[in-house]
């Protein structure tokens, strides 16, 4: 037990530790880029945190000495009803670059947007490009794909050759927490009889959002670090399909809940159908919103933490800051299990809601 | 200004969510104190009253960061 927990210490040190080193330089980087070569203009804390949890065309890792960026450029594709499908590197872009009429807006309200731009090199704001790039958070989003798929699709060969009788190397790992997912979240809230037909959803959510998280809590190499479910398109899409599967699995009951609530005299339907309906909007919307913000709201504090140190522009700051840090990063990796957890329990509780016998 | 007044909504938000999951922390632990036998159900109630809390708060400060 206790080499375990030491084990797991050493870890998330290590862990904390690749996250000081890789913001620490692009806070330098940023606080010379805004300084200008003049030091004494304020780091703005605000702008740095927000562009480490926004998406990004490019993957930076690194500003050098004499002020190269080391990036990874990301694939930009995008369709206008001019110019039609357009495939270029971001490379392209970088730095506030014009290519082929595209550019990345780095000010206002369309800051990271890609804009075609006018004769007057001004943004064209009527006629913005869909997007359909390689992001960060989509490249974080296949590789978290492709890690689930390595787990367990090596999971189920193992089954075939061993049997369940002796779990062994990953099962032993996975297969309390799927029994977990089944017995505490499915079984308890949806039923023994009808828990079945849940469970593939189930498990995937729970472990998309669990990879996504705790990849997220790592900042590097590139396929980590991404900010995946903090992006609200991301958990917005994870609502729809819990929105999605609870109304068609909605019985006689549920509809008759909504539309016609037993016990309420019929003068007050016109009142009862709009709250209802408001209701079951409201449950998958609080979902996204809370995975995104949880989320969010972790990394945005560990980015605060570190930046003390460039706010401060003292060495004497970092190990308070360090500290600070490894804590936040042990508390996020409970919040990155707690999170799965609650987006999968409140799914399975909205699903048992449409689907419960009357008694 | 909006943002100040923004920062002081977050911190009232987080104020309220704070009271109510502590009220619940307190009974669960009072409720496991008294039927140890029943902690897995106790914490599973817990669990999902906090969420729905927590979600309460999350939307005041979703509100205030985009007010800023």
């Amino acid at each position: 037990m206790k080499t375990k927990l030491s084990i797991l210490f050493l870890i998330v040190f290590f862990i904390s530790g690749i996250t000081i080193i890789s913001f620490g330089q692009e806070g330098h980087e940023t606080a010379t880029a805004t300084g200008h070569g003049e030091a004494d203009e304020p780091f703005d804390p605000s702008t740095f945190i927000m562009d480490h949890i926004a998406d990004s065309h490019e993957w930076h890792l690194w500003t050098k000495k004499n002020g190269d960026h080391v990036a990874v450029y990301l694939p930009v594709i995008l369709y206008s009803r001019e110019k039609g499908l357009d495939v270029f590197s971001s490379r392209k872009l970088a730095h506030g670059d014009t290519y082929d009429g595209y550019r990345i807006e780095e000010e206002g309200d369309l800051k990271g947007i890609i804009v075609s731009v006018n004769e007057e090199g001004h943004a064209d704001e009527a006629n913005i490009p869909l997007d359909f790039s390689i992001t960060k958070a989509v490249i974080g989003l296949l590789f978290s794909c492709i890690i689930g798929l390595w787990l367990f699709l090596s999971l189920s060969r193992s089954y075939k050759k061993t049997g369940i009788s002796h779990p062994r190397g990953i099962q032993s790992f996975l297969e309390p927490i799927i029994l977990f997912v089944r017995d505490d979240i499915a079984i308890s809230n949806i039923g023994i009889h009808k828990y079945e037909k849940y469970m593939p959803y189930l498990l995937t959510v729970f472990f998309f959002i669990l990879i996504n998280n705790l990849m997220g809590l790592i900042p590097f190499p590139p396929p980590f670090g991404a900010n995946v479910t903090g992006n609200i398109a991301v958990t917005f899409v994870l609502a729809c399909f819990t929105f999605v599967i609870t109304q068609f699995s909605g019985n006689k009951n549920y509809w008759r809940h909504t539309f016609a609530t037993p016990g309420v005299p019929f003068w007050l339907l016109p009142v009862m159908i709009p709250v209802e309906l408001i209701g079951i909007i409201s449950k998958p919307f609080a979902l996204m919103i809370r995975l995104f913000a949880n989320i969010t709201a972790g990394h945005i504090i560990v980015l605060s933490l570190i930046c003390l140190i460039f706010i401060f522009k003292s060495v004497a700051v970092a190990p308070v800051s360090i500290l600070f840090v490894i804590f936040m990063d042990c508390l996020e990796l409970l919040v990155a299990f707690l999170q799965a957890y609650v987006f999968t329990l409140l799914s399975a509780l909205f699903i048992s809601l449409a689907v419960q016998e009357h008694h | 200004m909006t943002g100040t007044v923004a920062a002081i909504g977050a911190g009232l938000a987080v104020i309220g969510a704070g009271i109510g999951i502590g009220r619940i922390g307190g009974s669960a632990m009072e409720a496991i104190a008294r039927q140890p036998e029943a902690t897995n159900k106790i914490q599973t109630a817990m669990i999902i009253a906090a969420a729905l809390i927590e979600g309460a708060a999350l939307f005041a400060i979703v509100v205030s960061l985009i007010a800023k």
